[in-house]
């Protein structure tokens, strides 16, 4: 058994048109310690996937277990990093970190300690006393991974965490991401629309369909994290390979079928 | 100090003003200021009971009224259950004008103190439960469900979220209703019994003491300054965007 496994995961919610269906039929698991890029069109359903794994959103039917148990609330040890974080505006940066361990009833020196470690572990430690407004996206984003990991996570969930970001930086997020990654030991599963990003972050790829969300593909990328990867041939190959299985899926007349 | 300085540079404006209008209008009902000052200065202990108790029945009537509105119309922004069923009381209730309902509350509590500290509780009360109901609503989503992901229950949620992101508008909902329980003070007090600033400047009134009238009217505009500067005062203390 692995170490998260998604069974059968499948999402209808009703609009006003009726009922939309969101996610079909996924399953797929992930290890310990195992890097995860989901990548598909947007309006997939990835983003509520990530909820469900949570365990803060229901599915519809398909279970999520972790570690054999079954996640049918927000689970402790999975940390969810939604697309605009979710910063509380009237907390400093320090007091945004520290609610994760408040509301997990951490004691209040444990809860100095772990804070002031993990805005070390993402270089914003003489930010602590500033407010999220006070910060650029990508310090945000590396306040929401500070919060997310305080509490001994033992898998990251991100919602297109770098969405916001504009090229450069992106760029050295994805590496900042992929080093924080290989030193904590935690799994992660990482959504994006970006190819160059889930080549660059997923040892395994998980390719989407368009709505109604059911995987296409699971690639497997063991070059990922090896240093120099992304100036290298095999990157660029796998690269354009994703991009001919997304093109592909996107004219499939079989995806307009199940659209309407 | 820059904001004291706002305040005499407010005040001395106004008064300026003041002084245009009493000379334009030539007439015993508007006093200059410095006709009014004197009597400001001759009635001040006669005065300063009367400011007192209206500014202990604004108080009280204003800590009532937020205590009972502002968590109830915190929940009904929150629980679209709640909001379901008690909103439409609220949509009928609250753009009745209170003010109406004074003779009733007379008759049941008397001309006393208790009936216009009744009166401006609930006119504080609706207004609070309105306010604080949309502040509530408007709590980005996204909030609350990176703070349920992390774990938190209903009170953490309450504590940790909806009273801090709500804050700023229960202080202007403060300030607000300042200005409409002063006003309803007023009327109340005019209208019935013996004791406040309303009554005094009536009673100065009905003896055509025109500039003593003008010192009770001088008293209230201070009694909303404080009121308004207190508040004003709390919030840059407890709350931050």
């Amino acid at each position: 058994m692995s170490f998260l496994e998604v069974n059968n995961i499948c999402l209808d919610y009703s609009v006003k048109e009726g009922q939309t269906h969101a996610l079909d039929d996924v399953s797929f698991s992930v290890g310990e310690g195992e890097s995860v890029a989901i990548i598909g069109p947007s309006g997939c359903g990835k983003s509520s996937l990530l909820k469900i794994i949570q365990g803060l959103v229901p599915a519809t039917s398909g279970t999520v277990t972790l570690k054999g148990e079954t996640v049918d609330r927000p689970a402790r040890d999975i940390a969810l990093i939604l697309q605009d974080f979710g910063l509380l505006p009237w907390r400093t940066c320090a007091k945004n970190v520290g609610i994760a361990l408040q509301i997990r009833g951490y004691a209040r020196d444990e809860r100095r300690e772990r804070v002031e470690k993990m805005l070390e572990l993402v270089e914003l430690s003489d930010m602590a006393r500033a407010y999220p407004s006070q910060l650029s996206g990508g310090m945000k984003q590396r306040l929401a991974i500070a919060r997310a990991l305080a509490v001994d996570t033992k898998l990251l969930l991100m919602d297109e965490p770098l969405s916001a970001l504009d090229a450069l930086l992106r760029e050295r997020m994805q590496e900042r991401l992929l080093a924080l990654w290989q030193s904590q030991g935690y799994a992660q599963i990482i959504v994006t629309h970006s190819i160059e990003e889930a080549v660059f972050l997923g040892q395994r790829i998980i390719v989407f369909s368009p709505r109604p969300g059911h995987i296409v593909d699971i690639i497997e990328n063991p070059l990922c994290a090896s240093a120099g990867f992304r100036s290298t041939e095999a990157f660029f190959s796998q690269v354009e390979y994703l991009r001919e299985l997304l093109r592909e899926d996107a004219d499939d007349p079989a995806s307009e079928v199940r659209h309407a | 100090m820059h904001r004291a300085l706002g305040y005499v540079w407010g005040t001395i404006i106004v008064l300026l003003l003041w002084w245009l209008l009493a000379l334009l209008a030539n007439s015993p009902a508007l006093p200059t200021p410095l006709d009014t000052l004197p009597d400001v200065v001759d009635n001040w202990d006669a005065i300063v009971p009367q400011l007192g108790i209206s500014f202990l029945r604004i108080i009280e009537a204003m800590a009532i009224g937020t205590i009972l509105g502002a968590p109830l119309g915190l929940m009904l922004g929150r629980s679209t259950r709640a909001d379901a069923v008690l909103g439409p009381v609220v949509y009928v209730l609250y753009p009745l004008p209170k003010i109406v309902i004074l003779p009733v509350l007379f008759v049941l509590f008397g001309i006393g103190g208790e009936a216009k500290v009744i009166l401006i509780a609930i006119a504080v009360f609706f207004q609070m439960l309105v306010t604080m109901r949309d502040a509530a609503h408007a709590i980005p989503p996204s909030t609350i469900e990176a703070m349920r992901s992390l774990g938190a229950n209903r009170l953490q949620m309450f504590v940790h979220v909806t009273v801090p992101a709500t804050l700023p508008d229960l202080f202007t909902a403060l300030r607000i209703t300042t200005g409409t329980a002063v006003a309803i003070l007023f009327i109340a007090e005019s209208m019935a019994g013996s004791t406040g600033l309303g009554y005094y400047i009536m009673h100065a009134w009905s003896l055509l003491e025109y500039t003593q009238m003008f010192a009770g009217i001088v008293a209230f505009a201070i009694m909303g300054v404080i009121l308004y500067e207190a508040f004003d005062f709390a919030e840059r203390r407890l709350a931050r965007r």
